[in-house]
């Protein structure tokens, strides 16, 4: 009998985020996604300086910080025409870097590995062991015995403390939690260990950006990262080297670490790799800024339709017609006045709250659509959009990382297992990796720049009588991110965010067509309605940024039981 | 027994290093201003058999507050929650998600009920019956009032839960409030900040787990070893303002050379917080040393009254006409400030509602 589950709060995710799902027969059927929280920063921009838009913005999400800041620097710099300097795309490119390397650790580790490892399994594995399946896939340092044994040790105290804080009512030994406990070990131990490593990423980002969360080294027509090799006041190359440096602690742990972790965990689960493809259309936009001008990157951008790698189009610049014409938000059921579908530069936000209903508004996020379709965007797409493209280090890189799955697997894979819940995690390790090469390039271009002596940073943005509207896009660690402004005699007149996570956790539109989240469930295992820890890798494997909740329903859209999520 | 041997102890029982860990009680000892014979009562509070219980509350926020506590070194994310609290209830790093979260929070209430410490992060929303704002369906007023009165102490993180923050901005659609506009009754101590340094934060948790006390604060409610000071009387490019040496434009000979970023916007004058000496990510910055102004974030309102953020603050004199003079009524604009949100506070309804919840629970 189908059951229908709520889960809310959905954990591990940023923001409140509330899933339900239809279970039939060991499998979904249906599902929602809800954004259960609303702020109104668009509105509280109106009137506002849109130099100011960017401070206030990147407060829109803590976990990806960074993002939303340089989001809406580029869309004010796109309204007024203005170009910033060659140092200053170098400087936002490594901040991107950085942060990107920091949010795909803590990803994996803080926020979705315990899905799939149990860590009450490590206790009865063996740390030689251990050491030996951790040997086999990297040569990390730090894979040894006696480490293994020493976080055990620590997981052994906490479980007797009988204070498991955190991790009580965990998933601890439910029937989809197949890894060895070798695997779980030397994971458990490896989420330890990722803390200390995403710390560096942070530091690394502090030097450059003055403090983080929530940098402080953006201004529209630039940066304020003052440069200056002959200053105690300024980057000189003591702070450089002192990043650089950092940057190669992290590098080292994603592509020695996470990105072998990663690896293991899709290959051990390797029944897993059928499910969570969900939208097969993806979108991804360029980034990693290569001139002044800002049409060569070092990433990719484009969309792809229905999973068939030979549709890619590409999307080429931060003035790129293609992107701009064919985004629409559309609000049928989404709790604001109306059911328009809008391009962002006409939308109003005019909040109107109806309670949870599942054939009318039950979210408070809006469903972006491309060309009217709903599109996946995040880390899969971008790698997908590139490998289609035959981006070179693109296909290199996933290429080696499905050679390493089959390697493990012990049966060969191919892009098409992408399309799927694992899919996602694996396309975010091989960008971190990525980026960990592409922040060092763009930490030289910076370093070679200076040694020029070009020392600029900041074009002053001037503001002139009359309308102009812009808008600023950027591949985030959750996908393609757009910011919208419309700006009337040097104020904000309008202003609307396109968020990764609003692409990927929208609600249905107009037309009752699902959102990737909602798409990505259907068909997703479930093995105990009462635990549906199913349901959260897949959601998790999206790196929500939106704190929700999930549950279930019965096939007649009543309410039954409210089932505990464990 | 001796700080060494204590922290070889540690090392050995915990079986990972925890030099890190002594080093960082150290070091908020340096930052509370304690005495280093206070060091071994702090490892002592920090290491008593029973972690003391933290519940951590995320409303409207951006989880920015909690990803400042990931950069924290001193002590480490994985000391503070393996070794020193027990953080039972937190969206962002707890496993169980649904019924099993509420079902970790509301054992955890009841059992320690009296003796947690709350952390509410983010605002709350009261417009509409705080429809803004929902968790397992429930308002983020209606969980905050069924839960902060049964709370020992509650540390309201970050600008957004002390201040209601960047949604109470004006127009303030959602109607946000910061925690000590809508509880009464309970503790409360404010670490504002957008977001607060993680220093700051752990040293008041430390500071209550060795005191059983909070620390002193000011009319903000905000720790005085913390926000005692204003930004511009410690800021190291001070010398600069009283020499008239200013940075007029980004990129230009002044900002390249660390001159003072008062007329680029920084609002150090009327901003009071720990950031020139404390610093932030272990790297020895602050938004100013890297060429940014201070934008005010440990101030009530400042998304209002600190903006625009590119002009300068009026009514700061410039060096050679008075700046003595114009800093005692800069400071005075600051105790206005803080009335007036005091005025706010008082005239806030929905706080007996809240109180209420707690008069019955004492019944």
């Amino acid at each position: 009998m189908a059951q229908r589950i709520t889960i809310d709060p959905i954990t591990r995710i940023e923001g409140h985020l509330r899933i339900d799902a239809e279970v039939d027969g060991g499998k979904v059927t249906k599902a929602w996604s809800s954004g259960q929280m609303w702020r109104g920063i668009e509105t509280i921009l109106q009137g506002r300086d849109p130099r100011d838009a960017w401070l206030f913005t990147q407060r829109i999400c803590g976990v990806c910080t960074t993002v939303h800041a340089l989001a809406s620097v580029r869309a004010v710099e796109n309204a007024l025409n203005l170009e910033i300097p060659i140092n200053a795309q170098y400087i936002r490119n490594i901040v991107m870097s950085i942060h990107a390397l920091q949010d795909h650790i803590v990803h994996f580790y803080v926020l979705s590995a315990l899905d799939w490892v149990d860590v009450v399994s490590a206790l009865s594995a063996d740390p030689k062991k251990t050491a030996a399946l951790a040997s086999s896939l990297s040569e990390w340092p730090g894979n040894s015995a006696k480490r293994f044994a020493a976080v055990q040790g620590k997981v052994k105290a906490l479980v007797e403390s009988g204070q498991l804080g955190p991790f009580a009512n965990g998933y601890w030994g439910h029937p989809a939690m197949t890894l060895p406990p070798e695997a779980n070990l030397m994971a458990v131990s490896h989420y330890l260990e990722s803390l200390d490593y995403q710390r560096k990423a942070t530091q690394a980002l502090g030097i450059i950006s003055g403090k983080n969360p929530h940098i402080q080294n953006l201004s529209v027509g630039g940066v304020t990262t003052a440069l200056n090799p002959d200053s105690d006041s300024a980057l000189n190359m003591e702070r450089l080297y002192w990043i650089k440096q950092l940057i190669e602690d992290v590098r080292g742990f994603i592509q020695q670490v996470y990105l072998p972790d990663v690896v293991a965990v899709g290959a051990l689960y390797k029944d897993w790799l059928p499910y969570g493809a969900g939208v097969t259309n993806y979108m991804a936009v360029p980034d990693m800024v290569l001139n002044k001008e800002a049409t060569e990157f070092d990433l990719p951008g484009g969309t792809i339709m229905n999973g068939d790698l030979s549709t890619v189009k590409g999307i080429t610049s931060f003035n790129d017609n293609y992107f701009r014409d064919n985004v629409v938000e559309n609000i049928a059921h989404a709790w604001y006045k109306g059911d328009w579908s809008k391009h962002p530069y006409q939308e109003e936000t005019v909040p109107n709250y109806t309670e949870f209903q599942d054939d009318g508004k039950y979210s408070w996020i809006k469903a972006p659509r491309f060309q009217g379709k709903p599109m996946q965007v995040g880390p899969l797409a971008q790698m997908l959009v590139g490998y289609a493209q035959g981006h070179k280090d693109i296909v290199k890189n996933v290429n080696s990382a499905l050679n390493m799955v089959s390697t493990v697997a012990g049966v060969p894979v191919g892009p098409e297992v992408l399309h799927s819940t694992l899919g996602r995690h694996v396309a975010r390790a091989v960008r971190a990796s990525m980026l960990g090469d592409l922040a060092i390039k763009h930490w030289h271009l910076l370093v070679d720049n200076i040694g020029k002596g070009d020392l600029e940073i900041f074009n002053k943005p001037v503001f002139p009588k009359g309308e102009q509207q812009g808008y600023g896009i950027h591949e985030a660690p959750r996908g393609v991110l757009s910011h919208w402004v419309v700006i009337q005699d040097g104020k904000i007149k309008n202003y609307q965010c396109v968020v990764p996570s609003t692409w990927n956790a929208g609600p249905r539109d107009s037309e009752g067509v699902p959102g990737p989240y909602e798409a990505s469930l259907v068909g997703n295992p479930v093995a105990d309605a009462e635990k549906p820890l199913e349901v959260l890798r897949t959601i998790h494997s999206f790196d929500p940024c939106i704190a929700c909740a999930v549950h279930m329903v019965d096939p007649n859209g009543q309410e039954m039981i409210k089932v505990k999520a464990l | 027994m001796s700080m060494e041997e204590k922290a070889g102890n540690i090392e050995q029982d915990s079986g990972l290093s925890r030099r890190g860990f002594i080093k960082g009680c150290t070091m908020v000892a340096a930052a509370l201003g304690l005495s280093e014979a206070m060091i071994p009562k702090l490892v002592e509070a920090a290491e008593s058999a029973e972690r003391p219980t933290v519940i951590w509350l995320h409303f409207q926020e951006c989880t920015g507050c909690t990803e400042s506590l990931l950069r924290g070194s001193h002590p480490d994310i994985s000391s503070l929650i393996l070794d020193i609290i027990s953080l039972d209830y937190h969206e962002t790093i707890m496993v169980p998600s649904g019924h099993q979260a509420e079902k970790s929070l509301h054992d955890s209430v009841e059992k320690n009920a009296g003796k947690f410490i709350l952390v509410v992060e983010g605002a709350i929303p009261t417009k509409d019956n705080g429809i803004y704002c929902q968790i397992a369906g429930r308002t983020a007023m209606d969980i905050l009032a069924e839960i902060a009165p049964k709370a020992k102490a509650i540390i309201a993180i970050g600008t957004c839960a002390a201040y209601g923050g960047i949604q109470a901005a004006d127009p303030n659609p959602t109607g946000a409030k910061g925690v000590q506009d809508l509880v009464s009754g309970v503790p409360i101590v404010n670490i504002p900040g957008c977001p607060p340094n993680p220093v700051t934060f752990l040293g008041t948790v430390l500071h209550f787990l060795t005191f059983k006390r909070l620390p002193n604060c000011d009319n903000l409610g905000r720790p005085l070893f913390a926000y005692g000071r204003r930004i511009h009387d410690h800021c190291e490019r001070r010398a600069h303002f009283d020499e008239g040496r200013f940075a007029e434009q980004f990129g230009d000979f002044g900002h390249k050379n660390g001159y003072c970023l008062y007329k680029v916007g920084c609002k150090g004058p009327e901003t009071f917080s720990n950031c020139p000496a404390a610093r932030f990510n272990d790297v020895d910055v602050w938004p100013v040393s890297v060429g940014h102004g201070c934008v005010g974030c440990t101030e009530p309102a400042f998304w209002d009254t600190m903006t625009p953020f590119y002009e300068r603050l009026p009514n700061v004199s410039i060096p050679g006409t008075g700046i003595i003079a114009d800093a005692d009524s800069a400071g005075l604009k600051i105790l206005g400030v803080a009335a007036a949100a005091a005025g706010i506070h008082a005239a806030v309804g929905i706080g007996k509602s809240l109180i209420k919840g707690k008069d019955k629970d004492k019944a």
